[in-house]
């Protein structure tokens, strides 16, 4: 019998329409590193969410038992009290604060009106070199790096007292070294006697250090290996891959004509980190009536390859060209963008879409307010010919509203990304990106977007398809470009693509980084 | 559904109206029982349009500020004080052309304006900031042109310009006459393009209101501006600041709701983000709210000085706070993206009757302050919580 420390048996957890995770188990052994692998929206993060308690007890079904206890934790507070630590993708450091104030902040020393600096600093300090992190505790979290915050965070969940530490994505946004060193790290405690789970899509850093692995795929969890059994990179892409794509797709016979749109050397630098190189010299084709995928990991640099494209709506120090049907075009503004027919459809509807206070009218006609005015006017809007322009195109995109001047907030998600796509259908594109289309809605809109997809192309318009989920895309693209780590990784046609083909591809491409940078040191 | 939506709407809109109207009858019953007069004396309408003229002008400009997303300017009323510094300086003391005056004071404005949105709108130093310094800035230049001191009297050609009456002879039959028949002209209008409107609807096929909501709302309408009317002609006519007003609000109220740049003001308010990647210049919208700010400040700079019949260096303190103020009681967001220039003018008017009204009572000018205080922070809770229940239900 093995000493579980943690043992989740069959949770299930459901969102509105979507079933998240279905009747998943994680077994944890004392002492062990414990990787979960899954593509994106498996269901991984979503599971560390119910164990630590940000979703709390009865929001769930299923049973957690940890260190041979029921569990029923409520919030955050009372899984680290029971010494359970998560460390989130997204780094939780208040940047004007100090080292030292950070680790303990909601663990304050001393009294609550009184507290004591010099027991902070000087636990700040003793914690700091347990991590292997050599700066001072007062040094502030923005004067240090992202490698060395993550270094922080971790030190602060030893402060907390962790028996079981969580780590999401832990090495998502740092390079080769931060992550080597990282991953030593987490080695080192396990020889301390510390369990953790490790949360990953470098599949490459599982092989490395882990010592199970449980893969997740759809929200269920299908397969437990562990190091004794046997795994490798191998294995456990495919465990992650195989499932039926058929039937999921409407089928399309493409007609495929001309190049319509080509990037050389696209070359963009991140906007506030200016030494950063978000797209490494990418160059792309585009054809007309052709759906093109581009696949890649989180933070591969497609959001921002698509938007810097679009009038340089991010990063600095643009270089590279661009030509639509042969010519070259220099689009600095998104303004010039749609004037040249190009599109670009955010993955954050919310963020940086819709105007959710906004009824569905001037949602769908923001993207090109100069085709609504009276004629012979030059910038009076002609309502009426805004109001059935809208209803156009909520009938183009099969919307489900009460009327028009719904607002858009109220609608569902699969709704307001209707409204969205019909916003960029109103500005009537050639080229038309679409980051993430599908994100976060239930599988019957998910369907209509690709239908809808289906009839732009057939009226000869071409899409660029951002996804992370691979299905998605090889179901849906005629050619997929890989992008890892900002540069193209490859290109598959459709006949080719598998996703065993890009994972590897992806592999490839960060192990070839890595050799690199071997041999520069 | 779909009319439950506009029922609702209608009633947010309507709801500051309705304060309005019911602050003003409270008054009349109050004012009447302490026997000194009448909130609607004929001398006393003609009194609030003069009294409250530079806060509708002021709150129209605000209300565009407010709309990039709740971004305010405190300079405005230093604004009043310099540009009346500046044209007491030219047309009182160097005596030039009054006309040739204006346009400087204007042009002045501008730039003033547009100093202040550089900084805010290309330079992105949060506008809390940028409007205080000027607010200090602008008063000081103020009184260093004046010396501390105040320049008066202006010349009559110039008081004519904001402060007479139409029609200008003292005669009151023709007062009365004048008054009710450009009321009468302007009702005509409005029932011909309603009518209009109507037809082009029915023609199309779009749905309208029924016929009898229709007239009733044209009825109201007409009989509030021909009762306004009768009011002014008892008194001594259309006051000519009623004129500029009207102009303003005109171009104002259509740039806001019929026009691509009067949109992007909302687009902006509502989400920056997707108001930039939907190809809208956001810098500029920005700037021109600001730059536009300064200006109106300026016309009521220019209204101010004939109303007082003076530039002194304390003009326009605290006018800030009305027009800010202005805005929020009729309905603009905090956050910006909403609000209209129908309610930003009516809620000035609700501050004016409020100031006129306790003033004819003899309410102390401290207490005067506190209740308008009481009163912007109610309006403002009011939106809040409505649109709390509206998200909820």
């Amino acid at each position: 019998m093995d000493d579980l420390i943690l043992e989740m048996k069959n949770i299930t957890k459901t969102f509105p329409g979507v079933k998240a995770l279905d009747d998943v188990s994680l077994r944890v052994k004392r002492g062990e590193i414990h990787a979960i692998c899954g593509e994106n929206g498996a269901g991984k993060s979503t599971l560390m969410k119910v164990l630590s308690g940000v979703y709390p007890f009865g929001t769930y079904e299923g049973q957690i038992v940890y260190n041979g206890r029921n569990c029923e934790f409520q919030s955050i507070r009372d899984s680290e009290k029971a010494g359970i630590v998560i460390i989130h993708q997204e780094l939780a450091l208040v940047p004007l604060l100090s080292i030292g104030e950070n680790m303990f902040l909601g663990n304050e020393q001393g009294t609550k009106f009184n507290i004591d600096w010099n027991e902070t600093y000087g636990k700040a300090d003793q914690y700091l070199k347990l991590v292997g992190l050599n700066e001072s505790s007062h040094t502030l979290i923005k004067d240090i790096g992202v490698g060395k915050q993550q270094l922080v965070e971790i030190a602060k969940a030893l402060a907390k007292d962790v028996r079981l530490l969580i780590l999401d994505e832990p090495t998502a946004s740092l390079n080769e070294d931060d992550s080597r060193h990282l991953l030593d790290l987490l080695l080192e405690f396990k020889k301390k006697g510390m369990t953790s789970i490790i949360i990953s899509h470098k599949i490459n850093e599982i092989a490395y250090c882990a010592d199970t692995v449980t893969i997740l795929r759809d929200g269920a969890s299908i397969k437990e290996m562990s190091r004794d059994e046997g795994f490798d990179e191998k294995t456990i892409v495919n465990a992650m891959v195989g499932r039926d794509v058929a039937h999921r797709f409407p089928s399309r016979t493409p007609k495929i004509g001309p190049v319509v749109f080509e990037v050389k050397d696209w070359t963009v630098y991140h906007p506030t980190y200016h030494d950063k190189i978000v797209c490494d010299h990418v160059s792309l084709t585009l054809r007309k009536g052709e759906i093109l995928g581009i696949s890649g990991l989180m933070g591969a640099g497609r959001t921002e390859l698509a938007m810097s494209l679009f009038g340089r709506s991010y990063g600095t120090d643009i270089s590279g060209h661009t030509f639509i049907n042969g010519k070259e075009v220099v689009l600095k503004t998104p303004k010039e963008a749609i004037e040249n027919k190009i599109s670009y459809m955010t993955e954050d509807r919310k963020g940086n879409g819709l105007i959710l206070p906004e009824p569905i009218t001037t949602n769908t006609t923001l993207s090109s307010l100069y085709k609504i005015v009276k004629s012979g006017r030059r910038i009076t809007i002609d309502r009426d010919l805004e109001i059935e322009q809208t209803k156009k195109y909520i009938a183009e995109t099969g919307t489900k509203c009460s009327s028009h001047e719904q607002v858009v907030g109220n609608l569902s998600g699969g709704n307001q990304q209707k409204v969205l796509l019909g916003k960029w259908l109103f500005a009537e594109p050639d080229i038309l990106f679409l980051d993430e289309p599908t994100r976060g809605i239930d599988v019957g809109a998910k369907y209509e977007i690709y239908c809808l997809m289906n009839s732009i192309v057939d009226s000869g318009k071409s899409i660029v398809m951002i996804s992370s989920e691979m299905p998605e895309l090889l179901g849906m693209c005629d050619r997929i470009y890989v992008m890892s780590e900002g540069r193209i990784a490859g290109e598959l046609t459709q006949e080719e693509a598998t996703q065993e083909k890009i994972l590897t591809m992806i592999l490839n491409s960060e192990k070839g980084r890595v050799k690199l940078h071997d041999s520069k040191d | 559904m779909i009319a439950k939506i506009e029922r609702k709407s209608n009633f947010k809109g309507n709801a500051i109206l309705l304060a309005l109207v019911s602050v003003m009858l409270l008054f009349e019953v109050m004012i009447r029982i302490a026997g000194k007069g009448s909130l609607f004396a004929p001398a006393n309408i003609s009194n609030l349009i003069n009294q409250n003229a530079y806060v509708v002008i002021m709150a129209v400009g605000m209300l565009l500020c407010i709309l990039t997303g709740g971004n305010i300017d405190l300079s405005v009323g230093s604004i009043v004080c310099l540009v009346g510094a500046v044209a007491g300086v030219l047309i009182v003391n160097h005596g030039m052309n009054i006309y040739l005056a204006i346009v400087i004071c204007l042009l002045l404005g501008i730039l003033l304006g547009a100093w202040q949105g550089y900084w805010i709108a290309y330079v992105r130093i949060p506008p809390f900031i940028v409007t205080l310094a000027g607010m200090l800035l602008f008063r000081g230049l103020a009184n260093v042109i004046l010396n501390g001191l105040t320049i008066s009297p202006f010349p009559d050609n110039y008081l004519r310009l904001f402060t007479s009456y139409i029609p200008a002879a003292d005669n009151d039959g023709a007062q009365l006459a004048v008054s009710l028949s450009v009321a009468a002209v302007i009702c005509v209008l409005y029932v011909v393009s309603e009518a209009i409107s109507r037809r082009d609807k029915i023609r199309k096929g779009y749905a309208t209101e029924s016929l009898a909501a229709l007239i009733t709302k044209v009825v109201l309408i007409c009989a509030f501006a021909i009762a306004f009317a009768t009011l002014l002609g008892l008194h001594k006519g259309l006051p000519i600041v009623l004129v500029w007003l009207a102009v303003i609000i005109f171009i104002y109220g259509y740039f806001t709701s019929r026009t691509v740049p009067g949109r992007y003001f909302y687009a902006m308010g509502g989400n920056e983000k997707a108001a930039i990647l939907s190809g809208i210049d956001t810098n500029k919208v920005l700037f021109f709210a600001y730059t536009n700010m300064a200006f109106l400040s300026a016309i009521a700079a220019l209204v101010c000085c004939a109303r007082f019949n003076s530039a002194t260096p304390s003009a326009g303190t605290s006018y800030e706070m009305d027009a800010i103020g202005s805005c929020f009681i009729g309905g603009a967001s905090a956050y910006g993206g909403s609000g209209t220039v129908g309610g930003a003018i009516i809620g000035a008017l609700l501050m004016g009757v409020l100031n006129n009204g306790m003033s004819i009572l003899g309410i102390d000018a401290n207490w005067q302050k506190a209740v308008k205080g009481l009163v912007l922070l109610a309006a403002v809770i009011f939106d809040v919580l409505s649109k709390k229940r509206r998200k909820n239900g």
